[in-house]
C-alpha cells in the first residue's frame, strides 16, 4: 500500500510539469477576458513577507495539506484522527505559531490536486510525502523548506533467495508497478550494471505485492519505506530481506507558497528545532528540565537565552513548545515509522552517520 | 348482462360434475410439474441442473464458513493476530467493528459523530417521504428545504452549543448522500430546462443549450471534477477559496443535467405531436402547454432511464477520491490502510458494496412499481 502512494511523489512530476504549461495558457485566454486574471496571476507572488504567519496567527488555525491516506506518514486513525509523520510535522507548525497542537485543519489532498491546493491558498503549508525535484522547485510558484525524510528505491527479496546485494540480481524477475519513474530507475539502473532482468509490471499495490509473495517475482521495488511497510505486513517479516542499495533520490520535504520567506524560515527551522533537540538529548518528557541545562545552544534553543524566537516572528519557547507537544526528530520517527520497520538509515543523525543535520541555534 | 350470467351457469354447471373442486393432476401444474418441465426436462438438462445446484451449495456453504462460522468478530485493541491467523478461511468482521464510524463518518470529530448520524437518518427520512404519492403536494418543497438546511446546521455547527466543523473533516456516508441528493436535485430541474431549451425555437437559447449538453457529456465527469479542484481555484483571487465540496459538489450537478436533459428531450420527443397541437387549440401559453400537458406525459414515459441515470450518478459520486474527499467508498478505503487492517479489503469493500447495494436497489424497485402505477392507463 506505501509503495503507491509513496510513488506518487515522482509519478506526478511530468503531470505537474505540463498542468502547469496548460495553466499559463488558460490563465493568458482568461487574462485577455477577465480582470478576475489579473487577481490569478498577482496571487503567484503570494503575499507580502512577514504578514503571513500573522494572517494564520488572525485566523487562529494553520491549514496542512496531507495524503489521503498513507501509512505511518498520514492516515486517519479509527476515530477520524490524523495520524504520522507528516501530521506530527503539521502539528508542530501549529504549536510553534499558534502554540496549540490541536489548532490546524488537515486537508486531504491526491497527488493531482496537492500542488494547486498550495498554490491557490487553500492550504498554508504542504507536508505531504512529496519529493523535493528542481522542476518543482523553479516551476510550480512553490519552495520546499527542508527534507526531513530522505527515501529512495530499494530492493526486497526473500531471505531464502540468500541475495545479499543487487549486484546479485542479474537474471532476475522483478516485480514494478507502470508508469512511475520506478520503473525508468529500475531500467536506468540495470542497464548502468549490465544486469538482465525479466520485469513483471503490475499496476496495482496489492496485486504487485501479492505477486512478490506468491513468488512470481524474485525481488520486489518500490521506494524503501514502502518496502518496509511491505515487509512489516507480510506474516513473516523477517524471511524477507530489504537490500542495502538505493537507487534513487527521493527526498521528501514540506513545501510552502513562494514569495513568504518568514513563513518559510518558521516551517524549515520548525524540523531544524527538531533535529537540533534530538541532537542534544532533549526529549518530549525531559524538556522541562532541560530548561536548566547549562549547554549554551540548550539555552538559546529552547529560548532560555537569546532572542531566537523573535527573529523568526515567534515567541521565544516556540522550540520548547514544539519538544514539548510531538517530541524530537527521532521521537517522531519512532513512533509513527518505526513500527512499519522503517530503519532510521540515511535519517539517522549526521553524528550517526546519517544525513540529519541541522544549521547551528545561534 | 343476462346472457353472460346464463353462460357461465351454463359453464359452471357442465364443469362441476364431480361435486368438491378437483385440483389438477400433480403432472401438469404445481412446483413439481415446474421442475420437471424446466429442470429435468432431459438428461443433459438434469446433469445441468445437479451440477449447478453442487456448484451453488458448495459456495454457498464455503461463504457461511467464511462469513460467519469462521469468521472474527472483535479483537482487542488493534491486535489483529485472530484475523491473520485464519489465513483466508474466515472473514475477519473485526475490521468492520473497529472502523465502522470512520467509514460511515469519515473524519468528523468522534464526539460529534451523532451529527452526521443523524443527518443521515433525516436524508432517509426525506426519500421516503417524498416517495410517498400522498406526500405529493406544494408541502414537499418546504419539507426539503426544511429538511436540508436541518442538514446543514447539524454538519456544519457552530450554533446552539455545537462546535463548528469545517468542510474538509467530513466524510463517509454523508458525503456520498449529500453529492447524490444536492447533485441530483438540482441537476433535474436545470435538466428540464435544459431539455425544452434545446427544442425551442429561439436560437440563441436553443445554441446555450446545445453547447452545455455537447460540451459537460463531452468530457469524463473525473476532468470535470479536476477543472473543479485543480484548475478553477488558480483563477479565484488570493484568499478567496469557494469550498472545495462545493466546487465538486457543482461539477456534479452540472454534469448530471447534461445527462439527465438528454433523457428528458427522448421523453419530449416520444410525445405524439397531437399533444402539442391539441394544447395549442385549446389556446394554453407555452408554460401552461408544457406544464399541464408535455411535461407530465414526457416524464412519466422516461421513468426508466431517469431511474438508471439517478443510479449511475449515486455510485458516481465515489469519483470525488481522485480530489481528496472521504465519501463513503474513500473512507472504506482509507480504513484499511493502517498497517495493523491492512490486508482485509474484501470485507470492507464487501460492507460499503452492502450500503451502495441498499440505496441502488430502493431506488430500482421504487421506480419500478412507480412506473406501473403511472402507466396503469397504458395497459388498458
Amino acid at each position: 500500500m506505501q509503495g503507491g502512494a509513496e510513488r506518487e511523489t515522482d509519478l506526478m512530476q511530468p503531470f505537474g510539469l505540463s498542468l502547469t504549461r496548460a495553466l499559463t495558457t488558460a490563465a493568458i485566454g482568461f487574462t485577455l477576458a477577465l480582470p478576475l486574471a489579473a487577481q490569478a496571476q498577482q496571487q503567484a507572488q503570494a503575499p507580502a513577507a512577514g504578514s503571513f504567519v500573522e494572517t494564520i496567527r488572525n485566523r487562529g488555525t494553520l491549514v496542512c495539506a496531507v495524503n489521503t491516506g498513507l501509512a505511518g506518514f498520514a492516515q486517519p486513525d479509527s476515530q477520524g484522527v490524523w495520524r504520522g509523520f507528516d501530521a506530527d510535522y503539521c502539528r508542530a507548525y501549529a504549536v510553534a505559531i499558534l502554540g496549540d497542537p490541536n489548532k490546524v485543519r488537515f486537508v486531504p489532498t491526491t497527488a493531482q490536486n496537492r500542488f494547486t491546493a498550495l498554490q491557490s491558498g487553500e492550504v498554508d503549508v504542504m507536508a505531504r510525502n512529496t519529493t523535493w525535484t528542481l522542476s518543482r522547485d523553479t516551476s510550480l510558484g512553490l519552495n520546499f523548506a527542508a527534507v526531513n525524510f530522505y527515501d529512495g528505491q530499494g530492493f526486497m527479496v526473500k531471505q531464502s533467495l540468500g541475495v545479499k546485494s543487487a549486484k546479485e540480481l542479474d537474471g532476475a524477475t522483478i516485480c514494478v508497478q507502470p508508469g512511475t519513474t520506478t520503473e525508468q530507475n529500475l531500467t536506468d539502473w540495470a542497464r548502468s550494471n549490465n544486469i538482465r532482468f525479466t520485469p513483471v509490471v503490475i499496476e496495482r499495490v496489492e496485486e504487485v505485492v501479492g505477486a512478490y509473495a506468491s513468488g512470481r517475482c524474485d525481488a520486489y521495488t518500490t521506494d524503501v519505506s514502502g518496502l518496509a511497510a511491505t515487509r512489516s505486513a507480510q506474516p513473516n517479516p523477517e524471511e524477507h530481506v530489504i537490500l542495502p542499495e538505493v537507487i534513487s533520490k527521493e527526498p521528501l520535504a514540506p513545501a510552502v507558497r513562494q514569495g513568504d520567506p518568514r513563513f518559510e524560515d518558521v516551517v524549515r527551522w520548525v524540523h531544524f528545532a527538531l533535529v537540533s533537540a534530538e541532537e542534544l538529548g532533549i526529549t518530549q518528557a525531559n524538556v522541562g528540565q532541560m530548561m536548566n541545562d547549562p549547554r549554551p545552544e540548550v539555552q538559546r534553543l529552547l529560548g532560555r537565552n537569546g532572542d531566537l524566537g523573535k527573529m523568526l516572528g515567534l515567541d521565544d519557547a516556540w522550540a520548547a513548545n514544539v519538544i514539548k507537544a510531538i517530541g524530537n526528530y527521532g521521537e517522531v520517527f519512532q513512533r509513527n515509522l518505526t513500527p512499519l520497520g522503517i530503519q532510521r538509515g540515511p535519517n539517522a543523525l549526521w553524528t550517526k552517520g546519517g544525513l540529519q543535520y541541522s544549521p547551528p541555534f545561534r | 348482462m343476462g346472457d353472460v350470467t346464463q353462460k357461465i351457469e351454463l359453464g359452471t354447471s357442465v364443469a362441476a360434475v364431480p361435486e368438491a373442486p378437483r385440483s389438477p393432476p400433480m403432472a401438469t401444474i404445481g412446483p413439481i410439474a415446474w421442475l420437471r418441465a424446466n429442470l429435468f426436462s432431459s438428461w443433459l438438462s438434469t446433469a445441468v441442473t445437479l451440477l449447478l445446484l453442487y456448484l451453488v451449495i458448495r459456495w454457498a456453504v464455503g461463504l457461511v464458513d467464511w462469513g460467519i462460522i469462521n469468521a472474527v468478530w472483535s479483537v482487542p485493541n488493534n491486535q489483529t493476530q485472530a484475523c491473520r491467523e485464519l489465513k483466508g478461511t474466515g472473514a475477519c468482521w473485526a475490521v468492520i467493528t473497529e472502523k465502522h464510524r470512520f467509514i460511515l463518518f469519515g473524519t468528523y470529530p468522534y464526539e460529534e459523530q451523532w451529527r452526521p448520524l443523524i443527518s443521515i437518518l433525516i436524508f432517509i427520512g426525506l426519500f421516503i417521504v417524498s416517495a410517498m404519492r400522498r406526500f405529493w403536494r406544494k408541502e414537499l418543497a418546504l419539507i426539503w428545504i426544511a429538511a436540508l438546511s436541518a442538514i446543514g446546521i447539524l454538519m456544519w455547527g457552530g450554533v446552539f452549543g455545537m462546535p463548528y466543523v469545517p468542510q474538509e473533516r467530513w466524510g463517509g456516508l454523508v458525503i456520498t448522500l449529500i453529492l447524490a441528493t444536492f447533485g441530483l436535485a438540482f441537476a433535474f430541474p436545470l435538466s428540464i430546462l435544459v431539455a425544452l431549451g434545446r427544442r425551442s425555437q429561439l436560437p440563441a437559447i436553443k445554441v446555450l443549450c446545445v453547447l452545455y449538453v455537447e460540451l459537460i457529456r463531452g468530457v469524463p465527469l473525473i476532468s470535470l471534477l479536476f477543472m473543479a479542484s485543480v484548475m478553477f481555484p488558480l483563477f479565484l483571487p488570493e484568499g478567496m477559496n469557494i469550498d472545495k465540496l462545493l466546487r465538486a459538489q457543482i461539477a456534479i450537478i452540472l454534469f448530471a443535467g447534461a445527462y439527465l436533459a438528454e433523457v428528458v428531450r427522448g421523453g419530449l420527443q416520444a410525445l405524439p405531436k397531437g399533444q402539442y397541437e391539441a394544447a395549442d387549440a385549446l389556446g394554453l401559453s407555452y408554460w401552461q402547454k408544457t406544464g399541464l400537458i408535455v411535461l407530465p406525459q414526457a416524464l412519466r414515459l422516461v421513468i426508466p432511464p431517469l431511474v438508471n441515470t439517478f443510479i449511475g450518478f449515486f455510485k458516481d459520486t465515489s469519483l470525488v477520491l481522485i480530489i481528496g474527499i472521504f465519501d463513503l467508498l474513500t473512507a472504506g478505503k482509507t480504513a484499511i490502510i493502517e498497517p495493523a487492517w491492512q490486508g482485509f479489503g474484501v470485507e470492507v469493500y464487501l460492507t460499503v458494496g452492502a450500503i451502495y447495494f441498499v440505496f441502488c436497489f430502493a431506488m430500482s424497485k421504487y421506480s419500478q412499481s412507480l412506473e406501473a402505477e403511472l402507466n396503469r392507463h397504458r395497459r388498458r
